[in-house]
């Protein structure tokens, strides 16, 4: 680890400013996913600035019934919250199945958001990276592609963002709010994160210095049902191969509405909108979701190595969908 | 950079300068002499640093001690107190270790999940999410226990033996 | 004639550990957690390249940073003296035999300054490109060349065996046999992870070596690093009480000590040196891929007629170990005609080492997996066929068993695992949209014992006696378990007892590895328990003089018996499985294993070990693999968020039985070998059972769901 200082922020504006200022500043909260990069030298900041009391660590009600959560609050908070669980339990599931009790207690929503990806060559210096060095090449396309995106990716790079938390927010409709040297903004969830393109090293549309306040709930629907379902290899304590967060409405045995995002496929949480047009109106049976999910991963672009991804992605879709039809019954 | 920090570790005060490179694993082991949390992959993917901090529990590795300033830490030396905690004699009895290396960080792991439990935190196992009262069956302790690695694998003593505690 | 002349007390007890108290608290001292006065850390380089040479090392920015004291490279280390393992010959040229491989450190003030300007040092290389995959196909494989370091074969494999054997006419009564199976099975890199990192802490004192390391024995630590530094035995002591797993990965001391040794000699302070998780992976050795090709024939009765199993496995071009998978093809079934074949695929990658069963926990997946396959072919139940197929003497020596209650196992096993209630058709069973399954196999591991071993006892005047015997606790139980014996060998209570162990300033130890462990060392122990009680018998009286009395048993030789008596603990596993029929998710819902270890001394310690062992099975038929890119010949997923190994709920039901069979010949207390028989099998009941499952035969281990989604 490169020596840095470190210094505690008392002012959002004032941590903004240092940021834009100083190209080798970041920002510190739980410190889950920047210290053990700050170890591999994967990122080298010389000054931390930390900002656990800059933002608020409550969730607080708004006024159309959704929730604020603030940026500060740690993942097993929000995700033990009564709240959040009896309203929106796709978000307390998804919390609940990344990472372990100790961590969950450390990260904050704001730092599960820009966690970094798992990417065994992004995590590994003496091996090319764009996101790490642009233009240095990639690694993983021609490499060991399991954990690999199958939509989204671009010749410069093949990463999935790993956050669980981050798909069932996308499914939710989330909005994220954002402190700057501009004023603060709003943004779609399903907006934050990038697809690589050709400029991987950028995970999100966040400007430099923007500092992530909260994150807003849009009021839950009464009608639509939601769950999580990730799938990896090992039970618990391990990233997703394939999540899935859906909400599911149906009436008269048709599906009214549908919210579905995928994990493990992407550089984003990938909101499956194509899924969900399909799905709409028709019939809630078991072929109208093979079809619904089929239309999903036509996009689809998988490598040699990660090709298993895509049935198994319309598998858990499907099996996600009718276990929410089950339960609505 | 080296600042000047305070803790509290096991009921005794601490005053220590840091590089703030350093963790809260590395200060205890390296500078305060309790090696009773371990370093097992320095990478919050083992459980071995485990700690209570500030009641909680959080992994030693990965937090910066300049961040933590003032803060009251518990190992499983500090869970003993006088005489052996009824983890840690649940732990003896049911021979729910081998090499014990993780041994200190699964019996502050289960601490502070005994508690997380109490509180109704749910977990992934969780038959009702909305449930308020948590029955800490098999499943549920192992759900909430895997963020603690043991290659021993004696996984199937620590469960029994938390479960003896957690069910008293 | 039985040998057997144990006078139980103390062994059978489920004693809780001795050392329990120490550990639930943290306070029992690993390698890295000796307290020293001002010590210093050391970072090691690794090479970046997989072949070549380094041709330049600019230390100039890492030696300018404060707190470094040293840069060490092949430039300016101390000469070794040629040691036999050219692994341990760190530093000594410029060539690069694998990825990782050491060729430098830093040593600084603090840790962080340590890691930090070893990140400075810049290292050029000519490079070759790198052949690092094991394929069948490859022209270069080659018959192992004398790779033992343990067992008196002085054969080509690790073990001692021979490379290849032959019996009768293989290939004619293949032809001939009415039911065949030809099948290839594979099973990749693993490595061994024991969650205490190989640590080395090394003192210099008056020309004197302390070296306070993590290892499986003292005495062949010892030697080996006495032996590269050129000094005399006596001048080195290794002090290892407490050891935070091994797993056959801190046998040998591996290139860190020398390097930590060499550190202290040039900047006379204490060094502390610990590998990091991702260092382990290119450096303290790992299970050798393999490719296993079983062919079996079978005469209508349901008898094998011929068994081949030949054997490719990888090793490193730096040192060619090699390890004895197919041996156990040579002594588990009768069968007429049979052959057994070992080749390797010398390649650029780390040298291998012993993990857990070596040899067994491959070579018994794969014939375990296809002799379900041919009981489904011959349509027999699997525990049937293997009933008879049981031999009466050791099929290729002709020995008899010293105790082989196989054929017990099966049957207690396959009742306790509710066996005869199994429907044998293929994905037959549901519960919900799980897929249910059961699969069984057999477990084998050979119970030696070590020459080399020394202990000695002392009773003072009050009656206790101190034990003491370089012998390692890896968490199997050691401290305990010795204890135990000793206090019967002795007939007194275990409070009167106590041992010693874990320190070359004792008497001399063989390794703990093998499952010889308490066979060699309680052996030795028992020797010099019989001894004391006899001088004090006819010397004082049957009384403790005032002074004290102190007696020593030194066992040079291993045991006599081994020549007349093939020794093997054995076992039967049985396997529940679910397979998500939507996802390939498994679930292993049941582990049921029936062992013949012979007399267990403390069933506590010996249930965690075997159901320890179990549970690693597992983690290796379904979550580990380390994947090597062939492109750069490192492993790519080198850390426990990638490296999968079985965590809390990975385990369901998992229970380990054993017979009362004392064996007669093994050692005075009847015990065999118990630390690696519960791996062995484990994988190929698993396979067995997600076949039955799901009706698809996986035989490229891990399982992972990839292999069976659809």
């Amino acid at each position: 680890m490169r020596p840095f200082r470190y210094e505690r922020a008392d002012e959002v504006s004032a941590a903004v400013t240092t940021l834009v200022r100083d190209p080798e500043a970041a920002y510190l909260a739980g410190g889950t996913n920047l210290v053990d990069l700050m170890r591999l030298e994967v990122v080298t900041p010389e000054l931390l600035i930390d900002i656990r009391r800059l933002t608020s660590d409550r969730i607080e009600e708004l006024p159309d019934g959704g929730l604020r959560i603030g940026a500060a609050v740690p993942n097993s908070d929000l995700a033990a919250d009564p709240r959040v669980r009896r309203r929106y339990p796709v978000l307390s599931q998804a919390l609940l199945s990344g990472a372990s009790g100790q961590l969950r207690n450390l990260a904050t929503t704001g730092g599960n958001l820009l966690q970094r990806t798992r990417c065994p060559y992004f995590q590994d210096i003496t091996t090319a990276c764009n996101k790490r060095t642009p233009g240095a090449g990639c690694s993983a396309m021609e490499g060991y592609q399991r954990d690999m995106a199958i939509l989204g990716a671009s010749p410069t790079c093949v990463a999935t963002h790993p956050s669980d938390m981050a798909v069932a927010l996308a499914a939710l409709d989330a909005v994220v709010t954002v402190a700057g040297p501009a004023s603060e903004r709003r943004i779609r969830l399903t907006e934050l994160h990038r697809l690589p393109e050709a400029d991987p090293e950028r995970d999100t549309v966040l400007a430099r210095g923007e500092l992530i306040t909260g994150v807003e709930l849009p009021p839950p629907h009464s009608a639509l049902r939601s769950r999580y379902r990730k799938v990896r290899d090992r039970a618990s304590y391990a990233f997703a191969l394939i999540s899935v967060a859906a909400a599911l409405e149906v009436t008269d045995g048709a599906v009214r509405d549908a919210r579905i995002a995928l994990g493990g496929v992407a550089h984003k949480p990938w909101r499956a909108t194509t899924a969900e047009a399909t799905l709409r109106g028709a019939p809630a049976t078991r072929e109208s979701f093979l079809d619904a999910a089929a239309a999903e991963l036509s996009a689809a672009r998988p490598l040699p190595g990660n090709a298993f991804k895509v049935p198994l992605a319309r598998n858990t879709m499907v099996a996600t969908l009718l276990e929410l039809l089950e339960e609505a019954r | 950079m080296d600042l000047e920090i305070e803790l509290r570790v096991d009921g005794t005060e601490h005053r220590l300068t840091v590089d703030t490179r350093t963790t809260l694993l590395d200060a205890l082991r390296e500078q305060l002499g309790n090696t009773s949390p371990k370093k097992g992959c320095d990478h919050g993917q083992c459980g071995a640093c485990t700690l209570l901090l500030d009641g909680r529990r959080v992994l030693g590795c990965l937090a910066p001690a300049v961040a933590h300033q003032g803060a009251d830490i518990v190992t499983a030396a500090g869970l003993a107190d006088g005489e052996l905690h009824p983890l840690q004699q649940s732990f003896i009895a049911h021979d729910a270790f081998q090499c014990g290396y993780c041994t200190p960080g699964q019996i502050v792991s289960a601490a502070g999940m005994l508690q997380e439990a109490g509180a109704g935190w749910p977990s992934a196992a969780a038959k009702d999410l909305g449930a308020t009262d948590v029955v800490l069956d098999d499943e549920e302790i192992a759900e909430r226990m895997s963020g603690n690695l043991c290659r021993c694998a004696a996984y199937a003593n620590i469960v029994p033996a938390i479960a003896e505690v957690a069910h008293r | 004639m039985s040998h057997v002349t144990a006078r139980p007390h103390a062994i059978g007890l489920p004693m809780d550990r001795v050392d329990g108290a120490q550990k639930v608290t943290g306070t029992a001292t690993y390698a890295y957690e000796w307290p020293l006065d001002q010590p210093v850390y050391l970072y090691p380089l690794q090479s970046t390249i997989a072949s070549g040479r380094v041709t330049g090392v600019d230390s100039a920015l890492a030696e300018a940073e404060p707190g470094v004291l040293a840069v060490l490279s092949h430039l300016n280390a101390p000469t070794l003296t040629r040691p036999d393992d050219p692994e341990l010959a760190v530093l000594q040229s410029a060539e690069v035999a694998w990825r990782g491989q050491f060729i430098g450190a830093v040593v600084a003030e603090s840790l962080e300054t340590a890691r930090r300007a070893a990140g400075l040092v810049r290292v050029d290389y000519e490079s070759r490109p790198p052949d690092v995959v094991l394929r069948a196909d490859r022209d270069d494989l080659c018959s192992p060349v004398h790779a033992a370091a343990f067992g008196t074969g002085g054969g080509e494999l690790q073990d001692g065996s021979p490379a290849d054997s032959l019996l009768g006419d293989v290939d004619t009564a293949l032809a001939a046999s009415p039911t065949m199976v030809d099948t290839t099975y594979s099973t990749p890199m693993y490595h061994n992870n024991p969650m205490e990192p190989h640590t080395a802490v090394v003192t210099w004192l008056n020309g004197e070596l302390l070296v306070r390391c993590s290892t499986q024995g003292v005495s062949m630590s010892q030697a080996l690093i006495s032996g590269v530094l050129g000094l005399e035995p006596g001048r080195v002591r290794v002090v290892s009480p407490h050891v935070g797993g091994a797993f056959g990965s801190k046998v040998y001391p591996h290139a860190y000590a020398v390097l930590a040794a060499m550190a202290a000699r040039i900047v006379r302070r204490p060094v502390k040196f610990t590998l990091t998780r991702q260092q382990m992976f290119a450096l303290v050795g790992y299970r050798p891929a393999s490719i296993q090709r079983i062919r079996l024939g079978a005469g209508r009765d349901g008898r094998l007629t011929a068994l081949a199993h030949d054997v490719i496995e990888q090793t490193a071009k730096a040192k060619g170990y090699a390890e004895q998978v197919a041996v156990c093809s040579r002594m588990m079934y009768a069968a007429p005609h049979r052959r057994t074949t070992h080749r390797l695929a010398p390649l650029d990658i780390p040298v291998p080492t012993i993990m857990r069963a070596p040899g067994e926990a491959q070579g018994m997946y794969a014939l375990e997996s296809a002799m379900d396959e041919m009981a489904i072919a011959c349509g027999l139940d699997p525990v049937e066929f293997r009933l008879r197929n049981e031999p009466e003497v050791h099929p290729e020596s002709g020995l008899p068993f010293s105790s082989r209650h196989l054929t017990d196992c099966l049957r207690e096993g396959a009742r306790r695992a509710g066996w005869e209630h199994r429907d044998p058709a293929p994905r037959a069973h549901r519960a919900g949209r799980w897929l249910v399954g059961t699969g069984m196999a057999v477990s084998t591991y050979p119970s030696p014992r070590f020459p080399g071993n020394t202990a000695t006892i002392r009773v003072g005047p009050d009656g206790r006696y101190t034990v003491r015997i370089a012998a390692a606790d890896l968490g199997t139980g050691t401290w305990t378990a010795l204890t135990q014996i000793a206090a019967d060998a002795l007939s007194v209570p275990v409070g009167q007892v106590e041992m010693r162990i874990g320190d070359t300033a004792l008497p001399a130890a063989s390794v703990a590895g093998f499952s010889a462990g308490i066979n060699s060392w309680g052996t030795a122990i028992w020797e010099a328990a019989d001894r004391l009680r006899a001088r004090l018998r006819a010397e004082h009286g049957g009384i403790a003089p005032p002074e004290g009395l102190e007696v020593s048993a030194e066992m040079a030789g291993g045991n006599p018996e081994a020549e007349r008596y093939a020794m093997h603990s054995f076992g039967a596993q049985f396997a529940e499985v679910r397979v998500d029929e939507d996802t390939g998710e498994l679930r292993v819902t049941r582990l049921l294993g029936m062992f013949d270890v012979g007399r267990v001394i403390n069933p506590k310690t010996a249930r965690s070990q075997l159901i320890g062992g179990m549970t690693q099975g597992m983690s290796m038929a379904l979550y580990e693999h380390s994947v090597l890119d062939p492109r750069f010949g490192h492993v790519v997923n080198h850390d426990f968020a990638q490296y999968h190994i079985a965590s809390h709920a990975d385990v369901h039901a998992i229970e380990a039985h054993w017979l009362d069979e004392p064996d007669p010949h093994t050692n005075p207390m009847g015990a065999k070998g118990l630390g690696e028989v519960g791996i062995v099998g484990t994988a190929a009941a698993i396979g067995n059972a997600v076949h039955h499952a799901t009706g698809v035969r996986v035989r490229e281990l891990p399982i992972t769901l990839d292999k069976l989604v659809s």
